[in-house]
């Protein structure tokens, strides 16, 4: 018996950030919480959720459904249930945009396209290959290479419209591309732009994206010019729901909300 | 009542294992402890009980392989898996086939530690991960069939024989073989990509094998004799039909075996076709299986959901896709890479034109619109839900997923599917993670559409 009140956890334990959230039974969030995946994924997640815990005001015990997601999703002693990110992306965004659409995600080690129907039924799907390219980490070796910190590139691409292509897709390589990008003098902020370019277009080139486009994950959370970039590439709009970052934090904790409805259901 | 280890090869390494691709998945259970399921953990695979009379026979097939070598009591000849091995053994060879040996280095986890011995002399790591693995063994003298069966390497041949069919690379391979032991190549060139097969198409191949014929006299000695090429020829057509029946009874609901359970216990129909000890073999698993659908006991339990594999399968990580997929209550039913030793032709009249015919007939030698018709017909006959294709870093010949055909399959049948990245030997190219989450990401979508029976 949960009663009226209580609230529902989704934890994403990605490969680069761990991702909380708690709602309550209206589906609102109540707590987002996010760091560092660390090496202790167990550990990271139980201080994720402690921390969620108390900006909630809540209790363990208040929590009637718990469902992880994301490459530690075993790592979570506290869950009930698993689920891929994959899954958990789809039920996030349609939870929020409850319309058909592809979803892209940008996360820190891949990305993923999603396409959900009207109905928020997932059609098809497709991961990145096991490169960096297209995800956080190309733009975190850029950022090194670069000196900067992966902070500060956003504002930077923000200054100009002059992108410096960078044309490979090996990471190695676009670092190369990039010193002698530097030694003909060429402006940091085009190569900064140049990188998020490149993530964008290794993106695109995965799946075709039909109707609308809606882009999530970590890259965009911080980057907030990778919208804008896509958006130029594919000619139109492109939907960023609040907290990008925490799509697939949400999307399992929709996922507990329904599960406990369920049972509720069941029992009744 | 315990085996005595000296009748069989594989208990002396202390392993419940046959040879690839009769391989068994304790090869890798002992080449990787700790890499697969725990101990602890009920393993979900249910074992096939004909499996000790399928590791009796490819044991007897190597050690005849070493009595031949060490003796000279008969001539060697290396044929790749789908060569012409019909005409071979009509001429007394015993015949070796060098990619049921990598297909062992990538169920034995070696191969990571081979392949580099290759690509330092100039093989790239991006060519057929078999043919890497195959010659590093050689180069480091390294291979499971010394701990099995007492050979120092693979088989020394006298003669060696290809057929481009599948690629290529099986030609190169065989030539680093004849540059090191200055012994004859030889082969069939196949066209490729190919719709429907021509009278011209056929006529060519046939004549083909028949201009091997003076070669295989002079390195076997002997005279051709139709009639026994004959005799050959109809031995691999019933072995065939009765692989064909075996893979068959997976249509059956609920499926009592899966692709992994065929990528071993095709090892008879690969290495020995031809052989009657093959066809006698696969009576005995057919009644086993069949008597598993009598008394409605199926390979995965509680079998809910149904899938096709296209590609070659990842050799290192065959039990933990089995694990993976009994997991979720989903069966592989059906597979390109087990059908591809089914070969109709091979009862034809005419032995050549049976042998042109089988050998190009097969889905790798076909166009994308005969492979997309194929695939179709896999999925009505086999209830499938959903397929996975394989994309093998270093083989492009078998990675189906390149030219759009999962997604036209997608459109017109409706049948999702993953791609998952991988290798058949190379498992630096595999990410376990990426796998599996895609696996389950599909498993995901299937209950989500309702499509649970
Ligand atoms: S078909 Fe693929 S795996 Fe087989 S020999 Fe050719 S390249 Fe290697």
């Amino acid at each position: 018996m949960t009663g009226e009140s209580g609230f529902f956890c989704g934890v994403d334990i990605g490969a680069s950030a761990s991702k909380l959230v708690l709602i309550d039974r209206s589906g609102d969030a109540a707590a987002r919480v996010v760091r560092h995946s660390g090496v202790d994924y167990a550990e990271t997640a139980e201080l994720c959720f402690a921390e969620a815990l108390e900006t909630a005001g809540a209790t363990r015990e208040q929590v009637h459904g718990v469902v992880s997601t994301g490459y530690g999703r075993d790592n979570v002693s506290f869950a009930d249930v698993r689920r891929t990110e994959i899954h958990c992306h789809g039920v996030g965004c349609y939870h929020q945009i409850p319309r058909a659409m592809a979803i892209i995600d940008i996360g820190g080690q891949d990305n993923k396209i999603i396409h959900l129907d009207a109905r928020g039924r997932r059609q098809s799907f497709k991961m990145n290959r096991k490169c960096a390219a297209g995800t956080g980490a190309f733009i975190e070796e850029i950022a090194l290479r670069l000196g900067l910190d992966v902070g500060a590139l956003d504002a930077l691409a923000q200054t100009t419209a002059d992108a410096v292509k960078l044309s490979s897709f090996c990471t190695v390589f676009a670092k190369t591309e990039i010193l002698a990008h530097l030694r003909q003098g060429r402006p940091v902020e085009g190569i900064i732009r140049g990188a998020f370019q490149s993530v964008i277009a290794r993106v695109v080139e995965m799946d075709t994206l039909d109707g609308e486009v809606v882009l999530t994950g970590g890259v965009v959370a911080h980057n907030p010019t990778i919208r804008d970039i896509l958006s130029e590439r594919i000619g139109r709009d492109v939907t960023v729901p609040p907290f990008p970052q925490f799509t697939g934090a949400l999307g399992a904790a929709v996922l507990a909300l329904r599960d406990a409805a369920a049972t509720e259901t069941k029992d009744a | 009542m315990r085996k005595n280890a000296r009748d069989d090869p594989a208990a002396r390494l202390g392993l419940d294992a046959g040879a690839a691709f009769g391989v068994s998945w304790t090869f890798q259970l002992d080449a990787a402890k700790g890499d697969t399921v725990p101990e602890e953990k009920k393993s979900l695979i249910k074992k096939i009980r004909s499996t000790g009379a399928m590791k009796k026979l490819m044991a007897d097939y190597f050690n005849e392989l070493k009595e031949a070598q060490d003796t000279g009591s008969a001539k060697i000849a290396w044929c790749t898996s789908v060569g012409p091995a019909e005409l071979l053994r009509s001429f007394g060879f015993q015949v070796y086939f060098p990619e049921n040996h990598g297909a062992l280095l990538g169920a034995s986890r070696i191969a990571a530690e081979l392949i580099p011995a290759a690509n330092a002399i100039g093989y790239s790591p991006d060519i057929c991960s078999y043919l890497t693995s195959d010659v590093g063994a050689y180069l480091r003298k390294k291979t499971p069939l010394t701990p099995a069966f007492g050979l120092d390497g693979a088989p020394k041949a006298d003669l060696l024989v290809y057929n481009t069919n599948q690629c290529r690379d099986v030609q190169d391979w065989l030539a680093f073989y004849q540059r090191e032991w200055k012994v004859p190549l030889a082969g069939i060139d196949s066209p490729r990509n190919l719709g429907e097969i021509t009278k011209n198409q056929v006529e060519s191949l046939a004549s083909q094998h028949k201009a091997l014929i003076p070669l295989l006299e002079e390195v076997s000695g002997r005279r051709f004799d139709i009639d026994r090429l004959r005799e050959v020829m109809e031995s691999s057509y019933r072995c065939t039909q009765l692989w064909k029946t075996v893979l068959k009874l997976a249509e059956h609901k609920p499926s009592p075996l899966t692709f992994f359970d065929g990528t071993i216990h095709m090892g008879p129909a690969v290495v020995l076709r031809g052989d009657p000890r093959a066809e006698a073999y696969y009576k005995l698993l057919i009644s086993e299986l069949e008597e598993r659908i009598a008394e409605g006991h199926s390979a995965v339990e509680d079998e809910s959901l149904r899938f096709y594999w296209e590609g070659m399968p990842v050799w290192g990580k065959l039990r933990d896709h089995a694990e993976t997929f009994a997991g979720h209550k989903a069966c592989v039913v059906a597979s390109t890479y087990c059908n591809s030793w089914i070969f109709e032709p091979l009862g034809s009249k005419d032995p050549f034109e049976g042998m042109a015919l089988a050998y190009s007939e097969l889905f790798i030698v076909r166009s994308e619109e005969y492979k997309e018709e194929y695939l179709a017909r896999m999925v009505e006959s086999y209830g499938i839900d959903g397929f996975i294709y394989h994309d093998a870093k270093t083989c492009p010949n078998n990675s189906n997923n390149r030219y759009g055909l999962p997604e036209r399959i997608q459109e017109t049948l409706g049948v999702p599917h993953v791609v998952i990245n991988g290798d058949l030997n190379d498992l630096r190219m595999y990410s376990e993670e990426q796998a599996r989450t895609q696996f389950e990401a599909l498993v995901e979508q299937l209950h989500e559409r309702g499509e649970l029976r």
